[in-house]
């Protein structure tokens, strides 16, 4: 054994390997990235690990390997678990002969997501076991014991992080290598019987799923990670109880260690629930206090438990508005709820004066990003016509804060292209634009433009093409030619996929030189029917800057068009002067050419 | 020993680095350490935050209000934002330099570094100011900003590291063309 920092999301990826993993596979999201990046970096040479084109995909690459035997492990975010619902609700049925481990991990508050759905809940309701892990080393350990079970029992497992387990860090103690598990898949034995779902055999595994649930409440109530943690002697009498789980249940930790210990629940497996365990916790309890994020799973657990046996015990939760029912718990939002239910006053904070108005701080386009170049052209060519601006997910969503202001819909991957048709439908006067990322394009946008075409819809697609899934750290996609295994391989063309849909008004323009930019999107939106813009300019993170631009104070007559136009963070006001921030600077020359004076130069010449 | 400390700033000004070179630290020494910090979204300018804990006994990387021994703030008004995390007689060490909101530039609304730096006099029992702007151009590089604060709060004794020990890690994780560099960062108030 051995001890690194690790983040929780490398501490996972090593539990796994420990595992003996043989097959890895996701799609990018926060707050799961880093798991299968570190797969891919810690890997020994014969474990497979790749970016899917999505989430489904990765499911369904993660399914056949496990048919074979190997160890198979799928990451994603919460919603990209709504992708892969479809394989998985289905695979549950027919089950695995590998171990097969569904990493979902879930965002409360959300930090970065655009929902706060709970994969515990999703873990009832596809009748998948769910282990949830409440530090970094309980994760590293507790994604190896998810592999057993999952092997044991012959179905896949939910492993739910929420993003403060993901992206906490520890010094975690880690097996070496020669501890590793070694899995030897066996091979895919042909067996129509088992392989092939049918609606008898999906009966006759229905019955086989609920008799194995019942089986694993008794055994999750013997799992060590379900724990009754005593009172401690102050609290002997205590007659109140907490139940938590995940990173709530560290909060509820440290806010005991100043309040003083009452009994608690702590719950690793939210399904199928330890009942044995939860009625001896209730055992001379009066009143119970579930602490969790996201849905009321363990509440409802608990009432469930209470109703069942009977049990004249009260339990509080976000269900009472003890808890908050939505958004992030923090240390102290765990703490006072702890102290009201325990009826210990909190200590008053600190007394300081008000503070002087914070400056706000949204996530903005980073300077020099193509994105805000394109946004800006757009904007420029459709000026003064009844416009619909349809966004999708990743950076280029930020392009909705104002001064660009060019994000008039965003709902969930790829769903820009036919909203837009949809909005087209009933306002057939509307110019109607939908924009997509590279990488969300090839995720789940492709079907989208296939609908357009084929249903003779009359929109724009604007590909936002900066060679790489920026948003979640710069991970490959198919349109990179580079893949995780780090093989060079031949890129697919994006423009090639839409002519061979059908989409016959196909143009490739940097967004960075704005005059022939503008002049693209005039010729294309004028033009019937589906038609694309492929605006190709690399992700400043992945390219080399071009230099910086000045600003000449003598031509500069301060109209601030500049920065009331392109909202760029590389230009400010200074002393009453317009300024370039020459550390943030990239040298795209988008200001410069926007300027009415001609003061800012340098950077590339568009010329 | 238990530390408690909170690091904060703007997306891109080495908050997270300074936080991974304070727990190696750490590590090295044998101290028990966690750390949470803002990644995703937040990053592009947004306001940014590490959380780290040291010492046996702790089950989050989370720290509460009042319970910071130490906030590093690499701005001004970021570290106002921090300070309910103060415990009562803590240690603030912050950069003199402000980062401007896009927000501001493109509203025109004024933000002023100042007015954070005068409240955090009124309202900082320990207090240390630290004109990052003149030591980063002396030094040559705005770079450094985060090997600065690391300096400065060492200064200060409350990190709970010696000096030895941060520089240690720091020489070891720092590819070797930068050594001199941040050399001079660490040891620019004293050595």
């Amino acid at each position: 054994m051995h001890k690194e920092f690790l983040m929780g999301n490398e501490a996972i990826a090593m539990g796994a390997l420990a595992a003996g993993v043989n097959v890895v596979a996701g799609y990018p999201g926060t707050p799961s990235s880093e798991v299968l990046e570190t797969v891919a970096k810690r890997r020994s040479r014969d474990v497979y690990v790749e970016w899917s084109v999505n989430e489904k995909a990765a499911l369904e690459l993660a399914a056949g390997a496990a048919y074979t035997g190997a160890r198979t492990l799928v990451t994603m975010k919460q919603v990209g678990l709504n992708v892969a619902s479809d394989p998985l609700m289905c695979l549950e049925y027919i089950g695995v002969k590998g171990g097969m481990v569904v990493l979902v991990a879930d965002d409360p508050g959300p930090i970065s997501s655009q929902t706060e759905q709970d994969t515990r809940q999703f873990a009832v309701y596809s009748k998948l076991p769910c282990f949830d892990p409440s530090s970094a080393q309980e994760a590293y350990e507790m994604i190896q014991e998810a592999f057993d079970y999952s092997e044991q029992y012959g179905t896949p497992v939910f492993f739910r992080p929420t993003t403060r387990v993901c992206h906490g860090y520890a010094s975690v103690e880690l097996k070496d290598q020669e501890q590793y598990h070694v899995n030897q898949p066996e091979g895919f034995v042909k067996d129509t019987s088992k392989w092939v779902i049918f609606p008898r055999l999906a009966f006759q595994n229905h019955m086989k799923i609920e008799s194995r649930n019942e089986e694993l409440v008794q055994v999750f109530s013997d799992y060590s990670r379900n724990a009754i943690l005593s009172e401690d002697a102050q609290h002997g009498q205590c007659r109140n109880g907490i139940v938590a789980s995940g990173i709530s249940y560290t909060y509820a930790c440290e806010a005991m260690e100043q309040l003083g210990h009452i009994r608690m629940l702590k719950v690793a497996t939210p399904h199928p629930f330890p009942e044995q365990l939860a009625l001896q916790f209730l055992e001379g309890l009066d009143e119970v206090l579930c602490i969790e994020e996201l849905d009321p799973v363990l509440e409802r657990a608990m009432l469930q438990v209470c109703g069942k046996h009977h049990c004249q015990v009260k339990v509080l939760g976000k269900l009472t508005h003890h808890v908050k029912n939505a958004g992030e718990n923090t240390r102290d939002s765990v703490k006072k709820n702890i102290a009201d239910f325990m009826g210990i006053p909190m200590e008053e904070a600190v007394d300081r004066e008000v503070p002087p108005a914070l400056p706000v701080r949204p996530p903005v386009l980073c300077a020099g990003c193509p994105h805000r170049a394109s946004f800006y052209a757009v904007k420029q060519a459709m000026k003064g016509k009844k416009t619909i601006f349809c966004g999708d997910i990743g950076c280029y969503t930020l392009g909705n804060a104002m001064p660009l202001d060019m994000v008039d819909t965003c709902l969930c991957m790829g769903a820009g292209v036919n909203i837009a048709q949809g909005v087209g439908k009933v306002e057939p006067d509307t110019t109607c634009f939908a924009f997509v990322g590279d990488s969300t394009f090839f995720a789940s946008a492709i079907t989208g433009v296939v609908n357009a075409v084929y249903n003779q819809a009359n929109m724009t697609l604007v590909v936002l093409d900066n060679s790489t899934t920026a948003m979640t750290g710069h991970q490959p996609h198919p349109g990179t030619g580079r893949t995780m295994m780090g093989e060079i391989v031949s890129k697919i063309s994006i423009e090639a996929v839409l002519r061979g849909i059908g989409v016959e008004t196909v143009e490739t323009v940097n967004p960075l030189d704005l005059q022939q930019a503008v002049a693209c999107v005039r010729e294309v939106a004028a033009k019937p029917g589906v038609k694309a813009i492929i605006f190709k300019s690399p992700c400043i993170a992945v390219t080399k800057p071009r230099g910086c631009m000045n600003i000449d104070t003598e031509k500069c007559i301060n109209c601030k068009k500049c920065i009331r136009e392109i909202g760029c963070p590389a230009l400010f006001v200074k002393d009453g002067q317009v300024t370039i921030d020459k550390s943030l600077c990239t040298g795209c020359g988008l200001c410069s050419q926007l300027c009415p004076v001609g003061a800012i130069t340098g950077g590339e010449s568009h010329e | 020993m238990n530390k408690n400390i909170v690091l904060c700033g703007v997306g891109g000004q080495g908050t997270v680095l300074a936080s991974k070179l304070i727990a190696a630290a750490a590590m090295a020494a044998d101290i028990p350490v966690m750390s949470a910090e803002t990644i995703g979204m937040a990053q592009r300018g947004g306001s940014v935050f590490s959380h780290l804990r040291m010492g046996e006994g702790v089950y989050t990387p989370m720290i509460g209000e009042g319970e910071a021994d130490l906030i590093l703030g690499f701005e001004p008004g970021e570290t106002v934002r921090m300070l309910p995390y103060l415990k009562k007689g803590g240690q603030v060490v912050v950069s003199n330099r402000p980062v401007m909101p896009v927000t501001a530039s493109v509203s025109g609304s004024s933000y002023s570094g100042q007015d954070m730096l005068e409240y955090l006099e009124r309202n900082v029992e320990h207090l240390m100011i630290v004109d990052t702007e003149k030591a980063c151009e002396e030094l040559g590089s705005a770079k450094v900003l985060n090997v600065l604060m690391l300096g400065a709060a060492l200064k200060t004794d409350t990190l709970g590291l010696s000096k030895e020990a941060v520089e240690q890690v720091m020489l070891q994780r720092l590819p070797e063309k930068f050594h001199e560099l941040n050399l001079s960062a660490l040891n620019y108030f004293g050595a």
